[in-house]
């Protein structure tokens, strides 16, 4: 498994990317993480769905899809496309240090 | 008396009430089930409809015909559960207390929530497949169709029975080659998915199908709405796809009396224990079939699969024994890939779809992720196998928990 070390820490990924301990995750890793998504600034929104989608993975035990982002977070699907284009579900996972979200089967 | 009261008499519900009427004490177990119509409907064959394979009465009985003698069949629309006082509000006034229930109320599809999809276009130029109006309305249109730019898309994940779309596609593509009309037609697959599929190495297998083929394909489209006025599939992010004909598998969501009742997630579906099929929320409901939220497909043969272990677990609860983690995600479909050929796939929570062999005493082996003519054959016999031994419960020559024998990593 890839260890990286950003922001003076090091890091556990997976092989798609994902970090696979949600712990180690701070802000400043989140920034360097953006970044790779083409994200240079985050602000406050991304922060909102940052935040919202790290509570609701403690609560839950896996990251959100955008509809429960939507239904659950009042987190607006344009937003969500607006501020992590393409894939904001997988997008801001990783970026939240969480795991993939479980597409579906 | 003590009650167990099935909700849902679909494949999930009336497999449990046989299983159960066949392994319970009678005289100690009223067994009750609660649908909202007198139909079943054999969901498989909704697929093989729009071209002509099957008639729309060739997937339809009677529900009660495959409910036990001994099982009372309630035809009701359900009000809502309430699940700390153990009882469940029918719409006929009806009360219903227990001491176990199943939940099997399954998915529909929900087109009404993308804006646009359900109104001018509907059953005009937009079709579903999942409903058997849907199906039937397309047979008729296709009938008559001359051709043109055909759209097949998801508009988001989880459905049921997500190799469905790819079989429409490849269905199409030999139903338009027989028409003779295949050069006059643009097949396009539109998805939310990275791929084909789900699972990576059958999305590689299945996105050479959809190359071979001529079947187009864009991924990662994720459907904000349709322009009916114009014949438009807009995305969130403002891309757009133009058809003539669209196909859709709309948003699939859990019974409405899941969210009447809140005992449901954000697509109504009840969260579910993975392995054991016991509600999180409630001791003494078990959920089975499309209306869990479990990381399974939502098919027949994963229900199948889960009335085996939930019968044994029924049957611990009652005496007091824990229950067995014996659900592994097993899943097992047959993909009719057209031209009289089939693919097969077999896979779990953990062992994605593999090639190789699976095999099946008496009748197998059946080659996996390869098309061959014996996968359609399985696929078409398996209608007589659904309506004469599955729903009544028989036990199967496979097993609930899915085997590596044969299968090549």
């Amino acid at each position: 498994m890839p260890v990286r070390e950003i922001a003076g820490k090091q890091v556990d990924f997976d092989d798609e990317g994902f970090m696979t301990n949600p712990d180690q995750w701070d802000e400043e890793i989140a920034k360097v993480l953006a970044d790779e998504e083409g994200i240079a600034q985050l602000t406050d929104g991304h922060w909102q769905v940052i935040h919202f989608i790290r509570n609701d993975y403690k609560e839950k035990g896996q990251s959100p899809t955008i509809r429960r982002m939507n239904k659950v977070g009042n987190i607006a699907t344009k937003d969500l496309y607006e501020w992590f284009p393409k894939g904001p579900a997988k997008k801001a996972a990783r970026i939240a240090g969480l795991g993939k979200p479980q597409g579906c089967v | 008396m003590k009650n167990i009261v099935i909700l849902g008499g679909g494949t999930a519900g009336t497999i449990m009430a046989n299983k159960l009427f066949q392994t319970l004490a009678r005289d100690e177990w009223q067994i009750t089930i609660v649908d909202q119509d007198e139909t079943h409907i054999y969901q498989p064959g909704l697929l093989f409809i729009p071209f002509n394979i099957y008639t729309c009465n060739d997937v339809i009985k009677p529900r009660r015909d495959y409910i036990p003698k001994g099982v009372e069949l309630i035809v009701s629309s359900i009000d809502v559960i309430e699940p700390d006082k153990s009882r469940v509000k029918l719409a006929n006034s009806r009360v219903l207390s227990y001491d176990y229930l199943i939940i099997a109320t399954g998915t529909r599809i929900r087109p009404q929530e993308t804006d646009g999809l359900a109104e001018a276009g509907w059953h005009k130029n937009i079709f579903d497949f999942y409903t058997i109006e849907g199906a039937c309305h397309l047979q008729k249109y296709l009938k008559h169709w001359p051709g043109g730019k055909m759209v097949l898309n998801i508009v988001e994940m989880p459905i049921k029975c997500p190799v469905a779309p790819l079989e429409f596609l490849f269905l199409a593509d030999w139903w338009f080659t027989e028409q003779g009309i295949r050069d006059k037609v643009d097949l396009t697959f539109v998805t939310p998915l990275p791929g084909a599929f789900t699972k990576p190495k059958a999305a590689a297998i299945l996105g050479d199908f959809l190359d071979k083929k001529n079947i187009h394909l864009i991924s990662e489209f994720n459907t904000g709405s349709v322009d009916a006025s114009t014949n438009k599939l807009v995305a969130f992010d403002g891309t757009e796809v133009a058809y003539d004909l669209l196909v859709t598998i709309p948003t699939n969501m859990g019974d409405a009396v899941i969210e009447r009742s809140g005992m449901g997630d954000e697509l109504n579906f009840v969260p579910t224990n993975k392995n054991t099929l016991q509600s999180k929320a409630h001791e003494n409901v078990f959920v089975i079939g499309d209306a869990t939220d479990l990381p399974s497909s939502k098919a027949g043969s994963v229900a199948h699969f889960q009335a085996d272990v939930l019968t044994e677990n029924m049957q611990r609860a009652i005496d007091g024994l824990p229950l067995l983690d014996g659900f592994d995600g097993h899943a097992n479909c047959f993909i009719e890939s057209g031209f009289g050929k089939g693919m097969l796939i077999d896979f779990n929570y953990d062992v994605e779809p593999l090639p190789g062999k699976y095999p099946l005493p008496g009748i197998g082996p059946f080659s996996l992720l390869q098309e061959t003519k014996a996968n359609h054959w399985g696929k078409m016999m398996f209608r007589w196998v659904y309506w004469n031994l599955l729903l009544r419960g028989s036990e199967l020559p496979i097993q609930a928990q899915m085997n590596m024998a044969g299968k090549m990593r």
